[in-house]
């Protein structure tokens, strides 16, 4: 079943189109990695997908549920589309435990204990348990994104969209996120995961797409990109990545 | 040159504590009642809604672009008609305390809702789409993420703000209320000490004001590291 459906989006941001007739899909328990030069609209294109930009053509449907709708309740389905950004964007006035409970509690309106008992698994199966207590602005960027990943995760999404995660990143913190996210993906985690970081594609992405001035070059298969890539400026854009 | 004579004041000071009590009252009303009502207007402003957004941009100019002291009078010419209309508050109520309550109140909401503006706007975008991304709407957004944050990078701004008022409310000399200011002005034209006593009063309202001046200085150093 197709869990994330990208049908024909076009988007502008007044005269300037950011994305020019895209259409792709997510399937249930499938990994789908956005790769693209900076500025190709890969930003734009994962955050259409729970409402946060409005598109102008086209069409996106989550989980049976067409976005633009009139009858859809947004804030209702992105409860269950998790979404972790380049920043983190952990709440700084509130400590470890309140940002993974809060939403839980306003949004989902479960019980503070089940909340806390949810938000501190997921908390220990990013491997914080010990930083309940603390405030974001204690932890290390990389702690502060596990953070937000086991946010997102407490809220029991059908989905997780990932945009650049490791990105902010000071290198050595780099793969105690990624290793979070191959842990999920091979738990059979449905994902969009705009990223630069071809091993994690190579080692748990179902299909690679390239996107290239806001248009979607490349949709393929994981070994079909990595092989043969079609697109003239996929390959370009492989071969510079892959030196590092 | 005569020289200063200060016997009166020792005598005084209950007149001067009640005055001083009037003055807090209007304060602690107009700071109240300022950020609420300033708050609204600041949502307005930033809500997106044309209509609305102009409606609070029309009030925010509008009482940013009259003096007080205009204000103070009109509210006490105007108030007193209304309650009595709507009300059926008589005329006998202390028309002058609750006219120049309301009248702080507006005007210093207008005020308020400029530096909640823009300590909205100092919040980060990425805290609103990461408060949408986890299904919030926008009322519990504002509610739980962005105000919490915009206050606490405003408190300096809306201490200095409740310091001008502090010293503002003076004002209310204009409709006979005898506030800290009146109190000594009063006592002290009835002693003919007046030198002595708007000295006295000028020292209390120096102490206290610097004093706050003070305390936001040192939270402002605090709140910048
Ligand atoms: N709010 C905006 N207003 C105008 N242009 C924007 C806005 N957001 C992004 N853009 C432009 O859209 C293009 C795509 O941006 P983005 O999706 O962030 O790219 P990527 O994530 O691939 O680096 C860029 O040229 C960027 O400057
Ligand atoms: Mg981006």
């Amino acid at each position: 079943m197709s869990m994330i459906q990208i049908e024909n989006v076009s988007k502008w941001y007044g005269d300037f189109q950011v994305l020019t007739d895209c259409s792709t899909h997510v399937t249930e328990g499938e990994v789908v990695v956005v790769c693209g030069p900076s500025g190709s609209g890969k930003s734009t294109l994962i955050r259409c997908v729970n409402g946060l930009e409005a598109i102008q053509q086209g069409r996106i449907v989550v989980n049976g549920t067409a976005l633009a709708d009139p009858t859809t309740n947004l804030s209702k389905l992105r409860a269950h589309v998790g979404m972790v950004f380049q920043n983190f964007e952990l709440f700084p006035h509130m400590s470890v435990t309140d940002n993974l409970t809060i939403a839980q509690i306003k949004v989902l309106g479960r019980s503070t204990a089940e909340a806390l008992a949810r938000g501190l698994a997921m908390l220990d199966r990013v491997g914080l348990k010990a930083q309940a207590s603390k405030f974001p602005g204690a932890l290390s960027g990389g702690q502060q994104q596990r953070v937000a990943i086991a946010r997102a995760l407490a809220m029991d999404p059908i989905c997780m969209l990932f945009d650049e995660p490791t990105s902010a990143l000071d290198p050595e913190m780099v793969n105690e996120v990624l290793d979070v996210m191959v842990e999920l993906a091979t738990e059979g985690m449905t994902m969009m995961c705009v990223t630069h970081e071809m091993g994690f594609a190579r080692k748990v992405a179902d299909r690679v797409i390239f996107m290239d001035h806001g248009r979607i070059v490349e949709d393929a298969s994981k070994d079909d990109f990595f092989g043969t890539p079609r697109a003239e400026r996929a390959q370009l854009f492989l071969s510079k990545i892959l030196q590092h | 040159m005569e020289e200063f004579d200060w016997t009166s004041i020792p005598g005084a000071l209950p007149i001067l504590a009640d005055g001083m009590l009037i003055t807090l009252e209007i304060t602690a009303t107009a700071i109240l009642i300022g950020i609420l009502w300033g708050t609204v207007l600041a949502l307005a402003r930033l809500s997106g809604n044309r209509p609305l957004a102009w409606l609070a941009a029309a009030y925010v100019n509008l009482f940013r672009a009259v003096p007080l002291v205009m204000v103070i009078l009109w509210f006490y010419l105007i108030v007193p008609t209304l309650l009595q209309r709507w009300f059926g508050v008589s005329q006998s109520s202390d028309i002058r305390m609750i006219s120049a309550l309301v009248a702080f109140a507006l005007f210093e909401s207008a005020y308020y809702a400029e530096i909640i503006r823009a300590g909205v706007q100092s919040v980060p975008k990425g805290q609103v789409d990461a408060a949408f991304a986890l299904g919030m709407p926008y009322h519990l957004t504002m509610r739980l993420v962005v105000l919490p944050q915009a206050f606490r990078n405003m408190v300096p701004l809306l201490l200095t703000q409740a310091i001008i008022l502090f010293q503002d409310t003076s004002l209310v000399y204009v409709i006979g209320l005898a506030d800290f200011f009146g109190a000594a002005y009063k006592v002290g034209d009835r002693d003919g000490r007046l030198v002595e006593l708007l000295l006295f009063a000028g020292a209390v309202y120096f102490i206290l004001c610097f004093g706050a001046s003070l305390l936001v200085w040192q939270l402002q150093k605090k709140y910048s590291t």
